[in-house]
């Protein structure tokens, strides 16, 4: 009870105007602010959406090493869809559940180009804008045994996703002529800024990099950069740098390896997420997490639905369960969430059992089992 | 009055009469040698030129800003005048001026010669090694809206709204512009990259624009595929795609990226289509530093003036010129700096000629 008017006072603090103070100081939630390490005993909640396409065969392999590794988390399943609204949960629904469990695992959800009913804004803008997830975090990784073009990639994006080209605001002024607005607030490009920051010192990195158009969105883009800038002054120890957009993926493709973390706004970091996660394997395995001040939604890095496999028991599991892992850590279970982590880096380091995607033939299935089988509790 | 438009006629009739035996033959091409290593390296593709005995004849205008009328720094009303006349040009790297009252120069000119398509073709080249092999895309740009309209403002402080404007016919122009490229270069599929499920309207229109177009060159196929989708496969397995057409940010940076598989922006061609003529470029920087010293590599340009010679139907030409190029970075004896070689510039021009002497009859 206590608890619920904590969130509740919370939120009302967070809604008033007169916290933006507050809201720019606001990093990831210390596992003390949700109080889970007072409880260790109890059993964790978390909402979890299967999403569509692959999502569900995912969720499952999860759920099956879950209860292999006797995992005390329970989940609060929701079906949460937009190609299929007549049996999708109401987004309200969904956003209570996670702004009360505040950790949510959740697969990717279809995103079509049209809408029935004329409406701009994807089911995922709806949510991320409800919960006012507003940092996606990728950590894009070299991973053992995925042998691709490049080696010793390490590099964390950070993107701002609740503005910027996302915005949904759009009009046809003659026929024929499409206004398609972008969004660009002090506020925001401030708060990711500093969000990214604060990641890079929380995690002992070295370098920020700015990736913008400001050569040619004068205004919006150099709003972001300036916000950046301006906040770079505040973290002396921390190497900064500005990178145009175009440039940026030249380099990535030529020279990862040079990137540490990356802070971009709304649509540069979709693509710098996929350019990035192509470079170390594909969708199926780069996981990333959305933060709001309050919660956090565990998502693959890379949004691909994978439609075309459904059902057909091939996708790689390996991206849902890096994020259950990292899940787990966050919600100070970090025993189980580096028991799985490893098990899956033993599964991929062996080789033996791999995905099509990662030049296997194994299924979904006998990769799940193969995490399972490689699960090891720590010595204590 | 009469008499003087009547003098016009009859001078202009006796010019046509009197350069006809050339006019059939010869083409007049502007060259704009541009700044750094700009010089050089159009000097080293007329050199080509000119071994290979194409039917051109080069006319090399300045576009250093001057102050115009208006008080502000333009392109000198001589070089647009050529380029008008010629219909056809060649540009090598431009310094855009940092500061105030200067507008970009490569704005400037995609403005006066409405140039809507932004044509980059991306092969990998045999002799020198990528991670990436085998990549044969073409990315085509509409070049003249989208994000780049330049309309934004500031609606009160703090908060920025740039304006991002697709129309209709900019869109059916690229598209009809990308399937016809592909037919005439004998190529198979178009891929129409968009993010239309985020931007339904704006990005919905552009890849309607394709898919109308699509119908009208039924032995042409056509896919539709998302921004990231394709940033995602393209490092994986770029042989997947072909040509790809799509509205300017997105161009933008797929350009890049592609170059960028390939070895950089060194070895990328470029062509602008416009309404008023075509312009070639190569898209990397002046290179203030090795300018002047004979170490710039002339490839992008060449190949860029390779593509201007298939846009005038000169093929025999192009083919020959491309493929002594493409086999002197094979032999790689004569390489330069940025493919690790240590020829000069010259010296690399030089061997070319000899393999196009070589290979005419």
């Amino acid at each position: 009870m206590s608890l619920i008017a904590r969130n509740l006072s919370k939120v009302l603090v967070q809604a008033s105007g007169t916290a933006t103070l507050r809201s720019l100081h606001t990093t990831l939630p210390t596992l003390s602010e949700t109080g889970l390490s007072e409880r260790p005993d109890t059993r964790i909640k978390c909402t979890l959406i299967p999403g569509d396409g692959v999502g569900p065969e995912l969720v499952y392999s999860v759920q099956e090493v879950f209860k292999a590794a006797g995992v005390p988390v329970d989940f609060e399943s929701y079906f949460f869809s937009e190609v299929n609204p007549t049996l999708s949960a109401p987004l309200d629904t969904v956003a209570d559940s996670i702004a009360k469990n505040r950790v949510c695992l959740k697969g990717i959800l279809a995103t079509p180009d049209y809408s029935h009913t004329g409406e701009l804004q994807t089911l995922n803008m709806k949510l991320r804008n409800a919960l006012d997830l507003y940092a996606n975090v990728v950590h894009v990784k070299s991973l053992p045994g995925v042998r691709r073009r490049h080696e010793g990639i390490d590099c964390v994006i950070i993107r701002e996703q609740t503005e910027g080209e996302y915005s949904a605001l759009e009009h046809e002024s003659v026929k024929g002529v499409v206004e398609c607005l972008k969004i660009v607030t002090a506020k925001k490009s401030q708060r990711i800024a500093k969000f990214a920051f604060d990641y890079a010192t929380k995690n002992s990195r070295k370098k920020v990099t700015a990736v913008h158009k400001a050569n040619i969105m004068k205004l919006g883009d150099g709003l972001f950069l300036r916000s950046c800038e301006e906040m770079a002054k505040l973290y002396p120890k921390i190497e900064f740098e500005r990178m145009i957009v175009d440039n940026c993926t030249m380099q990535m493709v030529s020279k990862p390896q040079q990137f540490d973390v990356m802070v971009t706004p709304n649509l540069y970091g979709n693509i710098v997420d996929n350019l990035a996660s192509g470079l170390v394997g594909g969708a199926g395995v780069v996981a990333g997490a959305s933060y709001s001040a309050n919660c956090v939604v565990f998502e693959p890095g890379a949004r691909h639905t994978y439609s075309e496999a459904v059902g057909k028991n091939v996708a790689n599991p390996t991206a849902m369960l890096l994020c259950s892992s990292k899940l787990l850590r966050h919600v100070n279970l970090p025993v189980y969430g580096d028991m799985i982590r490893n098990a899956v880096d033993q599964v991929l380091k062996d080789g033996k059992v791999r995905t099509k995607d990662i030049g296997g033939q194994s299924s979904t299935q006998e990769f799940t089992y193969a995490v399972i089988h490689n699960l090891k509790l720590p010595r204590t | 009055m009469a008499a003087r438009i009547l003098k016009n006629i009859s001078s202009a009739s006796k010019r046509a009469v009197g350069s006809r035996l050339y006019s059939s033959e010869v083409k007049k091409c502007t060259i704009i040698p541009g700044d750094g290593i700009g010089p050089e390296i159009s000097a080293a593709v007329q050199k080509i030129f000119a071994a290979a005995k194409v039917p051109i004849e080069w006319e090399s205008v300045d576009v250093t800003p001057v102050r115009g009328p208006d008080g502000k720094f333009g392109i000198p009303q001589s070089a647009i005048d050529s380029v008008n006349r010629n219909k056809i040009g060649l540009k090598g790297p431009l310094m855009t001026p940092v500061g105030k009252g200067h507008r970009s120069l490569n704005l400037a000119l995609r403005k006066e010669f409405n140039l809507y398509a932004n044509v980059r073709p991306c092969r990998s080249l045999e002799g020198y090694k990528t991670l990436y092999d085998h990549v044969d895309v073409v990315t085509i740009r509409e070049n003249t809206e989208g994000e780049y309209s330049g309309i934004e403002h500031e609606i009160v402080d703090g908060v920025v709204q740039s304006i991002k404007l697709i129309t209709e016919d900019a869109s059916r122009r690229v598209a009809e512009f990308a399937f016809q490229y592909t037919k005439e270069n004998k190529r198979h599929k178009v891929t129409a990259v968009h993010k239309a499920n985020i931007m339904r309207m704006s990005d919905g229109l552009f890849l309607r624009c394709c898919r109308d177009m699509a119908e009208k060159y039924p032995d042409v196929k056509f896919e539709e595929k998302y921004l990231d989708t394709v940033c995602l496969n393209m490092v994986q397995d770029p042989t997947q795609y072909d040509v790809l057409v799509m509205p300017n940010l997105y161009g933008d940076i797929l350009s890049d990226m592609c170059a960028g598989l390939v070895g950089g922006l060194g070895l990328t061609p470029s062509g602008n289509i416009g309404l008023n003529g075509a312009l070639f470029e190569s898209v990397h920087g002046t290179a203030p530093d090795i300018a002047g010293k004979d170490l710039a590599n002339p490839t992008a340009l060449l190949l860029s003036a390779v593509m201007m010679l298939r846009y005038m139907n000169l093929n025999k030409h192009a083919d020959i010129i491309e493929s002594s190029c493409f086999a002197t970075i094979k032999e790689a004896k004569f390489l330069t700096g940025d493919l690790g070689g240590k020829a000069k510039c010259s010296e690399f021009t030089n061997a070319i000629c000899e393999k196009i002497a070589a290979a005419s009859p």
